[in-house]
């Protein structure tokens, strides 16, 4: 923990798991999203359902989907601010499988009709673990710079990504790798010491056998 | 942070001649590959935030439960009518320590410290401190690094988290932390600083974590209360030279042990003590009904 972990960070309150971490997972849903979300489905599971009303979990998950940080003093009127946006959201719970006690799920779609479905858990002071991304795990803080590509699972598309990465001096910090069966759906996860150019993205994104690329910039747009 | 024990600290201030302050902003540099300049004034945002957030206290204010809200006020106008039985500053701290709690129940900005159920006691001592001697805002900012420094120890050697380590890792540590900031600001050396935190924390020992409903109001907004006025009276038998007859380091690993030996039903589980009573028990059926 750094120093400003301990003394820190500045928040809405009331509490880092159930608010503050919870805007953070809806933040960094929205930036995995890349593009402004139309639509929300917010799932509850464990102590962020049994909790979560008094906790105002659910004013956070919405403040960060609208790209709030855990310090906008907006926080407590983001239903209101969804509103004024035009945003369809609803509110349910979740059924999830041996899943963190601080758990959602997000099914989302954005302007451009794009889909994202997320498993985000708050895992105590306001540190965050992206469990899922449409289904498959994946397991990141939202720390770094974070490229995700969902792939069939045949020979190469490691490859491909490792050595884009390398063409663009982008450093990886940590990486994943998950498959449903042998020869089916896969998913690489990698954090980076660096962001990754948006014209790399684009051409990952084309090649054949890449499903979905999904990226995390840390960038201000 | 590279400290795991404060003895540690204070040895490195003692062999290299620097304040106690100094060493946390050091250790902050190297960890975060910051200059010294950037992370003072870092730590002067976080004293800034907690300004904000006393000055802006609302007294109409009730959280979403509807269990907590206006108790600052209350306590304000007490002191004001004149009837306090302590001085302006015990009575200030009081008042500090519930006003920033309740803002923290009611969805405003705070500053976590350490955490956000604990957030009253460190800015409540400070800031009365602040009104009551009128001291330079960098001395301000300097004892938030000794209690910064503090409060990473507490996290290395034990806890900080109510759900690891009960109420004692929370309120425990703010109170601990506070207490060696007041000595640091009243001029105590640095054996003292540590013997404060050492006392603060010894009367906060073995705390549950039992909150009702799982909201971080009650019992938490007014232990605020206690865990700031601990951290003084701690602070003042410091300076009168009394010491811990059981040394700082020792006392923050019988944190340690004691919190893993609280069984889980108080450990923010909502399972034991405050949160089933009968009284708990029909807050949480009126709020479900909500």
């Amino acid at each position: 923990m750094g120093l400003f972990d301990i003394l820190g960070p500045v928040m809405v309150g009331p509490s880092s798991s159930h608010t503050a971490g919870a805007v953070k997972i809806g933040y960094v849903s929205r930036r995995l999203m890349g593009e402004e979300i139309v639509e929300a489905k917010i799932l509850l599971y464990g102590s962020f359902l049994a909790t979560g009303k008094g906790h105002g979990t659910q004013l956070a998950l919405v403040a960060g989907l609208l790209g709030m940080k855990p310090d906008d003093e907006r926080i407590p009127h983001s239903l209101e601010i969804a509103k004024e946006r035009g945003i369809k959201l609803s509110f349910g719970e979740a059924i999830l499988k041996e899943a963190h006690p601080n758990s959602t799920q997000l099914l989302l779609v954005g302007k451009s009709g794009r889909k994202l479905e997320i498993v985000g858990e708050s895992l105590g002071g306001s540190i965050i673990n992206i469990a899922q991304i449409d289904g498959l795990s994946a397991n990141f803080s939202g720390d770094y710079a974070t490229l995700i590509v969902h792939n069939h699972d045949q020979p190469g598309h490691l490859a491909e990504v490792t050595s884009m990465l390398a063409h663009k001096s982008v450093n990886i910090a940590k990486m994943q790798l998950y498959r449903s069966n042998r020869g089916g759906n896969a998913v690489m996860v990698i954090e980076c010491d660096q962001e990754i150019p948006q014209g790399a993205i684009q051409w990952l994104a084309h090649l054949e056998g890449i499903e979905k690329v999904t990226y995390l910039s840390l960038e201000e747009s | 942070m590279g400290y795991k024990y404060l003895h540690e600290i204070v040895s490195v201030a003692e062999k290299n001649d620097k304040p106690f302050w100094k060493i946390i902003l050091e250790d902050d540099c190297t960890e975060r590959n910051v200059s010294e300049v950037e992370s003072f004034e870092t730590m002067r945002g976080m004293l800034h935030a907690m300004q904000e957030a006393d000055m802006h206290y609302d007294p109409t204010l009730h959280s979403a439960s509807g269990l907590v809200g206006g108790d600052g006020a209350k306590l304000e106008r007490f002191r004001l009518e004149g009837k306090s039985l302590f001085g302006e500053f015990m009575s200030q701290i009081m008042e500090k320590a519930v006003k920033m709690s309740e803002s923290n129940a009611c969805m405003k900005r705070i500053v976590a410290a350490p955490t956000a159920g604990s957030c009253g006691v460190l800015p409540a001592v400070l800031l009365s401190y602040e009104e009551q001697k009128q001291l330079p805002e960098d001395e301000l900012v300097k004892a938030l690094f000794v209690a910064a420094g503090i409060g990473s120890v507490l996290a290395e050697s034990s806890s900080i988290s109510g759900a690891e380590g009960g109420c004692q890792a929370e309120i425990g540590s703010a109170s601990a932390m506070a207490a060696g900031a007041v000595v640091y600001m009243e001029g105590g050396d640095n054996e003292q600083i540590i013997h404060a935190t050492a006392l603060a924390l010894k009367n906060m020992l073995g705390l549950t974590c039992d909150p009702v409903a799982g909201l971080v109001e009650v019992p938490c907004v007014k232990r605020n209360v206690s865990g700031a006025v601990n951290a003084v009276v701690c602070a003042q038998m410091a300076l009168a030279h009394i010491k811990s007859a059981i040394p700082p380091d020792e006392v923050i690993d019988s944190m340690r042990r004691i919190g893993k030996q609280i069984p889980a039903c108080l450990r923010e589980t909502g399972g034991e003590g405050l949160a089933i009573t009968p009284t708990a028990q029909r807050i949480v059926k009126e709020l479900s009904e909500k």
